[in-house]
């Protein structure tokens, strides 16, 4: 079942020329975990702000085609009954950061007052988010003391305390250290095995290849290939237009060549690699 | 230009011990990455490279300065420093302005600040964005201004930190062109990165922290190759050294060569 359904979406951004999505045709099911690939400027954030409703309610711009998302249509409805259903983690966690609230515990529960939930399930909701994502020690701290890494946390979990629907993440761990982006792809894959639809715009290929679904690639602002982890991420049209790869596939691809690896598929984790390079 | 500490110290206000005795030596020409868990004292360190911050015991020269006795405008002459976010150090109106910022303010020549500038706008390919409002451009291009504007200040000691933090695979490989022209050009290039694949591939000697100390410090080879000290830093090995260590091979491999070389042998 859809929960989202993007059908011949363009966008054109105020005062530009040439659109940022063209003619894109997208569904997700309930409870998939979709990671969105793609050079810097293929529409990546944009396609994120779409699903989360920021295109077009908040930066304006034309917009054609539908957007649906759980059965309500973006053009027809307000931006605050969207992100009861869709919630958005900005790439860079100080566009989200409200600003408003002088520590980690209450820049988290800001969204739940803002939807009037009740003070006792507030505290329980936001003390469950921050203990799922790690930040349990950091409740007390000024969102602005904290390195990008933390404050990535924060901005993810004060997304997931409003449990929305369908979680959009824009490089949600471009400024976390290894341990950091592998707690956040686990907390990430939780929340999808219960029922939770994610679509991330990622860079970092292997992650992806281990934990998503299904993977988009977009390019110049249309969809050039929509597939399983594996067969997206080590196709031959990838190479030529700028994406990047797994060095697991680069290597093997170079391998091919010289008739070290044998197998018809590239790999793009530690283990294919290893498994084909052991036929050799 | 030599880069000595000797028995470096740091605590800031709040009380947090950010390093705990650094001593090392970087040589002139040397290519080093640092790498190291959030929160190990990288950025700490390398800040007082140019002054930003003072040791609290220890001391840390450039060359025969000691940072203690120099302002930061002063050491700009000798360390340039790259933030990691372009948006906390760029505020000028054009790209060819916001370039020239730096030779200017080092008090160069009008001829030697052209060339400087033209030659830092070549080596990030933005020759042809020299009018364009900085925050007209997407970010991946503000990264390059960014850097550009440190370059253009002909330092002998170029500091970059987590370069490739948001950046997609074009302007990751154009990031690594610009730290081999440095090289070529006999510039000291400091990195501080989490993208362990890019440190694998673009630098010699390596140093990994943790909890405001040195743990490693050799070749890239010699360090990157230490899957179980490195992980006490929670830095994982780059992809094909822990490929090789899976396949069994003798010898740590970190690039594509090394690796089919030894795949072959």
């Amino acid at each position: 079942m859809a929960i989202v359904n993007l059908e011949n979406v363009t966008y054109k951004y105020p005062l530009t020329d040439s659109p940022a999505l063209q003619n894109i045709n997208l569904r997700v099911d309930e409870g998939e975990f979709v990671a969105v690939v793609g050079p810097n400027g293929a529409g990546k954030s944009t396609l994120c702000y779409t699903i989360a409703g920021f295109v077009p309610h908040f930066f304006k711009g034309e917009l054609t085609g539908t957007v649906e998302v759980a059965g309500a249509e973006s053009s027809t409805s307000s931006l605050h009954e969207w992100v009861l259903n869709v919630g958005l983690a900005f790439q860079n966690p100080f566009n989200q950061i409200s600003g408003a609230k002088y520590t980690v515990f209450e820049e988290i529960a800001f969204g739940l007052e803002n939807i009037g939930v009740p003070r006792d399930e507030m505290k329980v909701r936001v003390e469950e988010a921050m203990k799922l994502t790690g930040i349990s020690d950091l409740a007390d701290r000024s969102p602005y003391s904290l390195s990008g890494g933390q404050q990535q946390r924060v901005a993810l979990t004060s997304i997931l305390v409003m449990q929305p629907k369908v979680l959009v993440l824009d490089e949600p761990t471009s400024q976390m250290d290894p341990i950091g982006t592998r707690e956040v792809f686990g907390v990430i894959r939780t929340m999808a095995e219960r029922g939770m639809t994610v679509v991330m715009a990622e860079h970092k290929v292997e992650w992806i290849a281990n934990f998503a679904d299904r993977v988009v690639a977009l390019h110049e602002g249309r969809i050039l290939l929509d597939g399983k982890p594996r067969e997206v991420l080590t196709s031959d049209i990838l190479l030529d237009k700028g994406f990047g790869i797994s060095r697991y596939t680069s290597v093997a691809r170079k391998a091919k060549t010289r008739g070290l690896w044998t197998r018809q598929q590239l790999p793009v984790t530690l283990e294919e690699a290893a498994e084909g390079f052991q036929d050799v | 230009m030599n880069i000595t500490i000797s028995n470096l110290h740091f605590t800031y206000p709040n009380g947090v011990q950010a390093l705990r005795g650094i001593s090392l030596t970087i040589e002139p020409g040397e290519q080093v990455g640092i790498v190291g868990q959030n929160g190990a004292g990288k950025t700490t360190l390398v800040r007082h490279f140019n002054g930003l911050l003072q040791p609290t015991s220890g001391m840390v020269t450039i060359g025969d300065w000691d940072t203690r006795k120099y302002s930061v405008a002063k050491l700009a002459s000798r360390v340039g420093y790259v933030f990691q976010n372009p948006d906390e150090q760029l505020f000028s109106r054009d790209v060819k302005t916001e370039v020239a910022f730096g030779p200017r303010n080092l008090g160069y020549s009008s001829e030697q600040i052209q060339s400087q500038v033209n030659e830092a706008l070549a080596m990030t390919e933005l020759s042809d964005k020299t009018e364009t409002n900085p925050y007209d451009l997407s970010p991946t291009w503000r990264k390059m201004v960014a850097i550009a504007s440190v370059i253009a200040m002909d330092t002998p000691i170029v500091i970059f930190d987590e370069p490739t933090t948001g950046q997609d695979a074009a302007n990751i490989a154009r990031i690594a062109n610009v730290i081999k022209t440095l090289r070529e050009r006999g510039r000291t290039v400091i990195t501080i990165t989490h993208d362990i694949d890019f440190c694998a591939e673009n630098f010699e000697r390596v140093i990994a922290m943790s909890q405001g100390r040195i743990l490693l410090d050799g070749s890239a080879n010699e360090v990157l190759g230490q899957e179980d000290i490195l992980a006490t830093t929670y830095v994982d090995p780059p992809q094909l050294t822990r490929l090789g260590k899976r396949l069994r091979f003798k010898k740590t491999v970190r690039t594509e060569e090394e690796f089919l070389a030894a795949l072959r042998g």
